[in-house]
């Protein structure tokens, strides 16, 4: 059997994240690194460019071979890990071998949820989660007349997006009243929908297909109101759920994610979980979430792979933020935090500017004076200074109206004074 | 991994004029708009704040890209952004919490700061010295991989200015050197060694107080007549070169011998117990000028040695501190460079924590006190150039930041103070006078 001190399950951002973050500590112990992908490691966020064509997939890769060489990483391609064994620490392969580990960090990601819909099993459809997705889904772009994107997530839309650039007839089909439900509320989402509407993509909110059927080449869709949709084209993006069925039998507490504490430590002795598989506390709420953003997956990772190689700076998760940028259309969207409908309601103050005709939009949601999101179409602050401020806790009483007045400007003046 | 070139940002002395940000605008996205700046001053409750790239050690903004359009590169340690990779997310702009990577809308992708290939133009266009583009990164980066000459565990005490500048300077000139330390400090703390052992990795050797540059003089004319090119190096205090050591030092320099000598002014005879030199400053406590009844420190002004080595026509004269190492490292480039046609003499500032009673973590704070309140002055000389002040006597910091920081002046009257407040103000005149005189090489040969 194979023996690593270091053994990481997955590629992406929270797995290198951790391989950095354990090289910074310990330059001697093996690493190996296993990924059911063929390829380099890769970041799911890139793929609905690589779609749209605009970034070619031999060039999206996040790291070559020559990191891994000389961080003495082996990176083992197409290395699916069927069973994880905290047991006698140990995984097994699809393929049976066995590989021994010290530490195991579990970053298997997250893959495409499909929704229970009478006859998907039956028709042709695209998901998007590997470059392997993208790829198919760039090559059939170019004949695609009709396209049905099923759900109005981040996605969907940047799918839909790149599908109408290339020409196709778009519908998106979203369950939820408004898309992007996860980061914005009904005003800014309608700014956002308007800008598709007016690039010719379809968007039916608070509707459902209730059943798809085979239609030559393509799809036949009933939707929820009686209506039909033909399409030559489907995707899938309904939302993800942790790649977890490999552990199955490990006895590894899982809710919907694997459970993790503040050190990304799971219920299994030396087994560690970040990224889009986790489910660790929130900032916000008392239940652990899944925070499933690329910024927070390399948070994660860090933390883990510091945790695993025993450095002392390592410090707890101060709890998953939710956030996101959304470029759309050369427009920008931007979401810090949480909106109010997620805070108990005490102390809860909001402040917005819409200007729904230029497609600016602002909102600001304090708690007891500390900010808790921040949310904006078109205007300018810097994401991260407030992501920080969320973090730290900063009481902004003291200059509340300049901040609602000039977000950017007072973050950076904060910026500067707090942890310059 | 080396050290990297970086800007440096003194809100003290902004005053938001924004022209570093115009300059920036221009030279970044053509335009005169300060809000397409990649620096931006905000004023706030009358000062100033920057927001702008950090070139982090380990950028979030790299990490936090899913294109990898962002690297940080390993030689200027600068992050690049590949516009050709870069798919418009915004994600890096998650990761930075210094408001560095921005949105630039008119160009319709993130901007951020590049250096300018190391030469800023913000710094540039700075009239205050507000921002600085510290390239202090090069001489780890250079001298870093160069073998130290000494030993480790000289025996200097705690936080010893001296130790290290002979460190430097012999890292520096390099093995091919023969090294005379004079009674001092220097041999003090191991350097021509105990029990028979060299503390120093050149051949180095141990002449009277009186003699130092006579025998270096021999030294360099023996290895050049059998047709070696053999540096050779004076490491020696005030005292072997400003009063016992003197005679020998100013023959040898009027003699032009090829020599580098180097002065380590620790304004006393440190190693013995602490007595007056000739470099001691008036008001100072020493252990033969005591402060009693009657006694407050030395009476007599301490001599201006420097000064009496530019008037012996040397091939290379400057005065250096180790609150400034790149101005000491430009200095001893070109004191080494001098020393093989000429005499050259350099004069290094070395506060003794030990002998001027300051704790032991405060050296370069107090080597830099000493340049920003005009006690010491910076300046080189050469006979085709002339006197040029390295480090501008303009707006100098109060005295009181320097003499109040050490407990030899502790003691201190108002009527000390302003003493010593006449003579740098007349030194400071004396040295514009000579940096704005006719250059020496006009005088006949």
């Amino acid at each position: 059997m194979d023996q690593t001190h270091y053994l990481i399950v997955g590629a992406s951002h929270a797995a290198l994240s951790a391989v950095h973050a354990i090289r910074l500590h310990d330059a001697e112990r093996d690493i190996t690194v296993v990924t059911r992908d063929q390829s380099l490691p890769y970041s799911p966020t890139v793929l609905p460019y690589v779609v749209s064509g605009r970034s070619a997939p031999e060039r999206v890769f996040l790291r070559n071979e020559d990191y891994f060489t000389r961080l003495n990483v082996k990176y083992r391609r197409g290395a699916a890990v069927r069973k994880v064994r905290p047991a006698t620490a140990s995984v097994q392969l699809d393929d049976g071998e066995e590989i021994g580990f010290s530490k195991l960090l579990l970053a298997s990601g997250a893959a495409p949820a499909l929704p229970p819909i009478p006859g998907l099993a039956g028709v042709r459809f695209h998901v998007l989660r590997t470059l392997n997705d993208a790829i198919a889904l760039h090559s059939v772009l170019p004949k695609t007349k009709r396209a049905l994107v099923l759900g109005g997530g981040l996605i969907g839309m940047h799918a839909a997006e790149n599908l109408a650039k290339g020409g196709a007839q778009v519908t998106v089909v979203e369950i939820q009243p408004h898309v992007l439900s996860g980061y914005f509320d009904a005003d800014a989402s309608g700014i956002i929908e308007k800008v598709f509407a007016t690039n010719g993509v379809r968007l039916l909110t608070s509707s459902q297909v209730t059943t798809l059927a085979g239609s030559g080449e393509g799809c036949r869709a009933m939707l929820s109101d009686g209506a039909e949709l033909d399409a030559d084209l489907l995707l899938v993006a309904a939302g993800v759920a942790p790649v977890t069925d490999f552990l199955d039998e490990s006895g590894i507490e899982i809710d919907r994610g694997v459970l993790v504490d503040d050190w990304m430590h799971t219920s299994a002795e030396n087994v560690w979980a970040a990224g889009d598989v986790a489910q660790a506390r929130g900032f916000f709420e008392a239940d652990k979430i899944i925070n499933g953003i690329l910024p927070d997956a390399v948070g994660q990772g860090r933390i883990a792979g510091m945790a695993m190689a025993g450095d002392a700076g390592a410090k707890p998760y101060a709890g998953g933020v939710p956030l996101n940028t959304y470029a759309f259309f050369g427009q920008q969207a931007m979401s810090v935090g949480v909106q109010e409908s997620a805070l108990d309601s005490s102390g809860v103050e909001v402040y917005r500017q819409v200007d729904a005709e230029a497609a600016r939009y602002l909102k600001i949601v304090l708690q007891d004076s500390r900010l808790a999101g921040i949310f904006g179409i078109n205007w300018a602050f810097d994401p991260g200074v407030m992501r920080e401020l969320i973090l730290r806790r900063i009481d902004l009483d003291a200059v509340k109206q300049p901040f609602l007045d000039a977000p950017q400007k007072i973050a950076r003046v904060l910026m500067s004074r707090n942890w310059r | 991994m080396g050290a990297f070139e970086t800007i440096s940002f003194r809100p003290e002395n902004c005053n938001g004029c924004n022209d570093c940000m115009i300059a920036c605008a221009q030279a970044k996205a053509q335009s005169d708009d300060a809000a397409r700046s990649r620096i931006q001053v905000l004023s706030s409750d009358g000062s100033y704040e920057l927001a702008m790239c950090r070139q982090c050690g380990d950028p979030e903004c790299v990490h936090n890209c899913p294109a990898a359009a962002l690297s940080k590169d390993a030689e200027s340690g600068v992050i690049d952004w590949d516009a050709s990779k870069c798919v418009d997310c915004l994600l890096c702009t998650v990761g930075c919490s210094y408001g560095g990577m921005v949105y630039d809308v008119d160009a319709g992708h993130v901007a951020k700061c590049d250096l300018c290939d190391g030469d800023p133009a913000c710094v540039k266009a700075c009239p205050r010295g507000a921002l600085k583009f510290l390239t202090t990164a090069r001489i780890y980066n250079e001298v870093g991989n160069l073998e130290d000459l000494f030993v480790p565990g000289l025996a200097g005490c705690q936080g010893c200015n001296t130790e290290l500048i002979i460190r430097h300077a012999m890292r520096r000139i390099g093995p091919e050197a023969v090294v005379a330390t004079p009674p001092g400090c220097i041999p003090g703390m191991g350097t021509v060694g105990y029990n028979g052992l060299t503390g120093t990795k050149v051949p180095v050797f141990h002449p009277l107080l009186t003699n130092t540059a006579s025998m270096l003089t021999g030294v360099r004319r023996y290895y050049k007549r059998i047709g070696r090119n053999v540096k050779v190096v004076a490491l020696a205090g005030d005292g072997g070169t400003a009063d016992v050591g003197f005679q020998s030092l100013s023959g040898a320099a009027e003699r032009g011998e090829e020599m580098l000598f180097i002065c380590v002014d620790n304004e006393g005879y440190m190693n013995t117990g602490m007595q007056r030199s000739g470099c001691t400053p008036y008001g100072a406590w020493t252990s033969t000028t005591p402060v009693g009844e009657r006694g407050r420190g030395k009476t007599q002004d301490a001599k201006n040695l420097p000064l009496l080595m530019v008037m012996h026509h040397c091939a290379y004269v400057a005065t250096a501190s180790t609150g400034f190492m790149e101005d000491l490292y430009d200095k001893l480039d070109r004191a080494i460079e001098a020393s093989e046609h000429g005499f050259a003499y350099l004069h290094v500032y070395s506060p003794c924590t030990t002998g001027w009673r300051f704790p032991s973590d405060q050296n370069i704070e107090v080597s830099r006190k000493a340049v920003r309140t005009n006690f010491v002055l910076l300046w080189e000389f050469d006979p085709q150039s002339g006197l040029r002040l390295t480090h501008a006597a303009e707006d100098p910091l109060p005295l009181a930041e320097y003499v109040m920081a050490l407990g030899k002046y502790r003691h201190l009257s108002e009527e000390q103070i302003a003493h010593i407040e006449g003579t740098i103000a007349q030194n400071v005149k004396f040295v514009k006078g000579l940096a704005a005189g006719v250059p020496l090489a006009a005088a006949p040969a």
